[in-house]
């Protein structure tokens, strides 16, 4: 399969991103997208004119339409995979094949969403607050709705719960992550929250559904971010020093909760062993993860699932904050979803904050000599996992 | 304003083609699963074909309604408005002895107590339309 590999065939070379300590932003909607579309480009030194792939996760049927309209471009590859905030991941694995094939040069991925600042505006006008329940036949509706589990945190609580009966994980250790996480916000000047935490912040901080914490939760905030991909020959004539594609897989394998094979060990299980495999490194090569943290148990089954420490022994691994500043593994640098931002899908900040730390341009909390990072996604209720392995020029 | 129509006090389940048997049984309380009859394995939730071996010799038997909690989450704020009055409770999914895992509630004991491992039974709670919800309770039957 060697003759198969994605290795060092495309490289990331335009990202941005936007948030807000307030946890909103000014725009919203297209206006939005198209913001961050254009800085990507200016950041890869590139133009709209160029770009003649899209990548989109848009709700609804057709959405890449609209948005390329929008943009006025009409590119000869299109991918409108939605596999909720892992699907940055996926799209950076097709996009990567797609250049690789031929089948187009310049690949923009983009996403904005403004769920805070969208709450502000709709409930100003009262009314037409509670949205219709959907009807038909949804497994989720007929059997998980009716016994009331909080959505998303529920089905993350109960896979926390698992992990602590079977392991002995416990409460304090997940805590640990969110307190090495809030370490990296404080040196984010755009991160939601700032100031630093403590375990017994996390624990006392209100019950969400148990085992989980409020702060064991990430953030509700507006949010955006876009990445512009090439061939690796074209990304070294570029604005920026390339950030090769290096390996990328994917695995799902659940939609609800409730037929998650084993509620401890995710479809990163398959996806990670698999893009590590393709960029021919192991978990002791990686210098910074970037593992999506939707809530605390989300970013120790990576830890697990990738094999930076055996099943079950999440909990202990990053007990003595080996995760945060200082610690053998930089996890979630920009802050995470944890207290940088989380707009719902939060797969593309995985990507370019992992961007920015290979090009060196991440000030008081640059990995020092970062050379390979990874990107995890995860989407749905650990159902779709995405692994982008990403490395300098010099690891190719 | 329909007459004698009861206030429904959860969110009602609907009812697919795939799972309409399943929904009828619950009227006499009947907890019933799907089998393939080529795998030898319960199927749950309801579907038209074996998410095993995609075979449709599919059938209905009834289901011993004992089984044991897998993972547990206790609510503190509702999910929905239905559950507003039943705050804080518990949210298990539950292995049943035949192989299969479901979501319910655990009533019957404090939600706190309800604990992985915990052996349990079926319960049964009304709908409006003459459906029973299945719930589960702790068994010291299947101990
Ligand atoms: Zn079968």
């Amino acid at each position: 399969m060697a003759d198969r590999t994605l290795r060092g065939q495309a490289a990331i070379v335009g990202v941005a991103d936007a948030a807000s300590p307030t946890g909103e932003l000014e725009l919203t909607g297209r206006a939005l997208e198209v913001t961050m579309i254009a800085e990507a480009l200016a950041d890869a030194g590139l133009t709209i004119a160029d770009v003649d792939g899209l990548c989109y996760a848009g709700f609804g049927g057709m959405a890449t339409l609209g948005l390329a309209e929008y943009l006025g471009i009409s590119p000869r590859w299109t991918d409108g995979t939605n596999v909720g905030g892992s699907s940055y991941e996926v799209h950076v694995e097709h996009a990567a094949a797609a250049i690789a094939a031929g089948l187009c040069d310049v690949v923009v991925g983009v996403y904005a969403s403004t769920p805070r600042s969208d709450r502000k505006r709709s409930s100003g006008g009262g009314g037409g607050g509670r949205r219709p329940m959907p009807f038909g036949p949804d497994p989720r509706m007929e059997f998980e709705m009716p016994y009331g589990l909080m959505m998303p945190m529920g089905a993350y609580a109960l896979s926390a719960s698992r992990h602590m009966h079977s392991f002995g994980t416990t409460s304090e250790q997940l805590a640990q992550i969110a307190v090495s996480t809030r370490e990296w916000a404080a040196m984010n000047p755009s991160a939601r929250y700032q100031d630093p935490i403590t375990i017994d912040d996390v624990l006392s901080s209100p019950m969400q559904a148990s085992p989980l914490h409020l702060l064991d939760c990430c953030l509700v905030t507006d949010g955006a971010g876009a990445f512009v991909m090439t061939s690796a020959e074209r990304a070294r004539d570029l604005a920026k020093p390339p950030v090769h594609v290096l390996g990328a897989a994917t695995c799902h394998d659940h939609s609800g909760i409730m037929a998650m094979p084993d509620l401890t060990t995710t479809a990163g299980a398959i996806s990670g062993p698999n893009a590590f495999a393709m960029a021919g490194i192991k978990a002791g090569d990686v210098d910074l993860l970037m593992g999506y943290d939707s809530f605390t148990i989300t970013a120790l089954l990576h830890l697990e699932d990738l094999g930076f420490c055996d099943k079950g022994e999440g909990g202990a691994f990053v007990e003595d904050g080996r995760t945060g500043p200082g610690g053998s593994l930089p996890m979630n640098t920009n802050g995470g979803g944890l207290s940088y931002t989380h707009p719902g899908m939060y797969g593309m900040f995985l990507l370019v904050e992992a961007t920015r730390q290979l090009r060196g341009e991440c000030g008081p909390r640059q990995v020092e000599g970062a050379e390979i990072a990874v990107a995890h996604g995860s989407g749905g209720v650990l159902s779709a996992m995405a692994t982008v392995v990403l490395g300098t020029e010099a690891t190719l | 304003m329909a007459h004698d129509t009861p206030t429904p006090t959860r969110f009602e389940p609907p009812v697919s083609d795939d799972t309409a048997p399943f929904w009828e049984a619950t009227r006499d309380k009947q907890l019933v699963l799907q089998w393939c009859t080529s795998c030898q394995k319960a199927i749950f939730y309801p579907r038209a074909a074996c998410p095993g071996c995609l075979g449709d010799t599919i059938e209905w038997r009834p289901a011993t309604g004992f089984g044991r909690v897998h993972a547990v989450s206790v609510q503190h704020k509702p999910a929905n408005p239905f559950m507003a009055d039943k705050v804080p409770y518990a949210v298990a999914l539950v292995d049943l002895d035949e192989g299969v895992r479901l979501m319910t509630n655990i009533v019957g004991c404090e939600p706190d107590d309800v604990a992985v491992d915990m052996a349990v039974r079926v319960t049964w709670e009304p709908l409006t339309d003459g459906r029973h919800l299945p719930l589960f309770e702790p068994s010291a039957l299947a101990d």
